[in-house]
């Protein structure tokens, strides 16, 4: 075991980053951030408003020209560059983010910080390999097709992977050419400039600005200005649908990720042995409290067939039980802090309403005190609710760690009931019979079936919603044309007139 | 629990008003109505800050056809009413229950006014009886 201390590489405070340095708020005004490790502040970031954000984007459109004209190969050596100065510092940037977000640092020294470098080695090898097109329409006529980066593009980052889903937006977007305003989420503003102090120089100034600050005041200059090429935003549907509502009055493209109620399907052959397939998949169930639930694809429906329900269930609540919260910095601890406050008492108040609603309770169902400086923090039990998919436990994303557990009768009523849901960003599939996990991963309406895995997040799979989840698809290469205008060239190799005219 | 002051109808079938609000929800909304003028509310759903009442401008999240007016909210101190919003497919799963909109300490999320306050919307619900 280790205990990571409480990092001190924090700035007092950080301005916005614009053109290449650092840069006072037009307004003079900051907001405290708190770790949810403890509640206490422990850094003041800029509360940005529209002033700064059209500073931001005169910055980028200065520096969009030169980026998009320089070579893929140098935009991918400086990608390569970045995730090299990450990997040099891979531990300083985990407890940084697990201060920031309350994530247990096992996670973020496993996953976030290692898929982030990977992320950017991955688009700097995908821009390398992408070609255009050549049609040959007829004997004397060609159609060229170039990408062409877009220009410049707003960012709205979440707080649930303050470093991965900023990589995951920054990477294409600057692999394809673009310079970018980049609004970080005011709960977890911090961890991106410790970031950016290990990187910035790397990056002509201009190419990347970072605006701090509230939604409503930072976040909504930077969405609706006509000076965007394109807005990517993940987060909820209200704002996700603002954000396409601002779009539309400028005639711009948007890619939005706005989360699930992903199920999780057990069939009954996962328990036809006590083998090593079954422990993975009761590691499958309790993914549910993987990045204390706030994760968008979060396993928080269980659906496990009648045959070995109970039996299942009752190695999964063991399972669950054995989950170790505490400290986030101690590698030893599985769940941390939830974010904020507000998002503890938004959990809270599901439990409230999964208990009136008549769900059981298997395990968990309360704040968790973990006493000393901690108390101040925002702890959940890992919760097993037992009920109804017609709940709103069922439906609802929760964002923390509650999974709603109910049954199914065969394959039909499995995918029947996944479906059931406004949402569809992922899924897990569980069996030992490769055609039901076919038959099931083809019949359900998600833009991810993890079979036989969950939560993974490899660079080259795509990731993106189907029905309300969202537009678009993160993570694969294919976000590159996400981030690109297609230029054709048509043109002829005919000296002969037409003779229209 | 519950001390607003009601709601118009919006629920055919629902005793119970579908959105109420708590004192200190009531509270923000004046204020928030003195620094921006007439408000509205749209219930948002997914990732992240989803399930969190947004609360904007009057007008400023355009509602259409795929949206319920649950509730025109009346309060003392504030010259029009407050519309309430959630979209027709959410509705359809909550419908069983009523909203009380209370406030918390928060950080924020979305585009919501209060966000900038260090509080947060935040939305209860009771089953509808």
């Amino acid at each position: 075991m280790t205990r990571y201390d409480a990092p001190t590489h924090w700035q007092s405070r950080y301005d916005h980053f614009i053109g290449g340095e650092y840069v006072k708020p037009h307004h003079g005004r900051y907001f405290e951030n708190p770790t949810p490790v403890t509640g206490q502040t422990f850094c003041e970031v800029a509360r940005g408003t529209a002033e700064d954000v059209e500073r931001a984007l005169d910055a980028a459109h200065g520096a969009a020209d030169a980026w998009g004209r320089t070579s893929v190969a140098e935009r991918s050596l400086i990608l390569n560059r970045i995730a090299d100065r990450m990997q040099e510092n891979l531990e300083s940037l985990a407890v940084a983010e697990t201060w920031e977000n309350g994530k247990p640092v096992r996670e973020s020294l496993a996953a976030d910080i290692p898929l982030a470098i990977d992320h950017f080695r991955y688009f700097a090898g995908a821009i390398r390999a992408q070609e255009g097109t050549l049609g040959e329409i007829d004997d004397d006529t060609v159609a060229y097709h170039f990408h062409e980066p877009l220009g410049v593009v707003g960012q709205i980052i979440p707080w649930n992977f303050p470093i991965l889903m900023a990589t995951w937006k920054l990477a294409p977007a600057l692999a394809a050419g673009n310079a970018v305003v980049l609004k970080p989420a005011e709960q977890t503003p911090a961890s991106i400039h410790y970031w950016l102090s290990l990187v910035a120089d790397l990056l002509p100034p201009g190419v990347l600005n970072i605006v701090n600050g509230f939604g409503v005041e930072a976040g909504k200059p930077l969405a609706s200005s006509p000076r965007v090429a394109k807005v990517a935003f993940t987060g909820e549907t209200t704002t996700g649908r603002l954000i396409m509502q601002y779009a539309s009055e400028n005639i711009k493209p948007v890619t939005l990720e706005l989360g699930g109620k992903s199920p999780n399907i057990f069939f009954d052959d996962v328990s036809s042995s006590r083998d090593d397939f079954f422990d993975k998949a009761l590691e499958g169930f309790t993914m549910f409290a993987l990045n204390s639930g706030e994760v968008c694809t979060c396993p928080s429906r269980a659906l496990i067939q009648q045959g070995h329900y109970s039996d299942f269930l009752a190695a999964a609540v063991e399972r669950t039980n054995a989950v170790v919260q505490g400290h986030p910095l101690d590698t030893d601890t599985m769940i941390g802090a939830q974010a904020s406050n507000d998002q503890l008492e938004k959990i809270l108040s599901y439990l409230d309403i999964g208990r009136q609603e008549g769900a059981r309770v298997l395990t968990g169902g309360s704040r968790a005190d973990l006493g000393g400086d901690l108390s101040g923090g925002y702890y959940v039990e890992p919760t097993i609710f037992e009920g109804d998919n017609s709940m709103r436990i069922f439906q609802e994303e929760i964002f923390g760690p509650v999974v709603s557990v109910t049954s199914f009768a065969d394959l039909d009523d499995a995918v029947k009931i996944a479906n059931d849901t406004l949402y569809g960003l992922g899924a897990g599939v569980w069996t030992r019979d490769m055609n039901t996990a076919y038959r099931a991963g083809r019949s359900i309406q998600a833009g991810r079936v993890w079979t036989n895995c969950y939560h993974a997040y490899p660079a080259h799979a795509a990731f993106g919603g189907y029905k309300q989840s969202g537009i678009g698809r993160e993570n694969h290469k294919m976000m590159l044309e996400h981030y690109q205008q297609t230029k054709n060239l048509l043109v002829s190799y005919s000296t002969k007139k037409l003779g229209f005219f | 629990m519950s001390a607003g002051p009601g709601a118009a109808p919006g629920s055919p079938g629902a005793a119970a008003p579908p959105v109420t609000l708590t004192p200190a929800a009531a509270e923000l909304i004046r204020s928030l109505r003195g620094q921006h003028g007439p408000l509205m509310f749209h219930q948002s759903g997914g990732c992240c800050d989803g399930s969190a009442p947004m609360c904007y401008p009057a007008g400023e999240f355009r509602t259409g056809g795929s949206d319920v007016l649950l509730a025109s909210l009346v309060l003392d101190g504030v010259p029009e009413p407050v519309e309430f919003w959630i979209s027709v497919s959410q509705w359809a799963l909550w419908k069983h229950t009523t909203l009380t909109v209370d406030v918390v300490p928060g950080r924020g999320s979305g585009f919501s006014l209060e966000a900038p306050e260090g509080v947060r919307f935040l939305i209860r619900s009771q089953l509808a009886t």
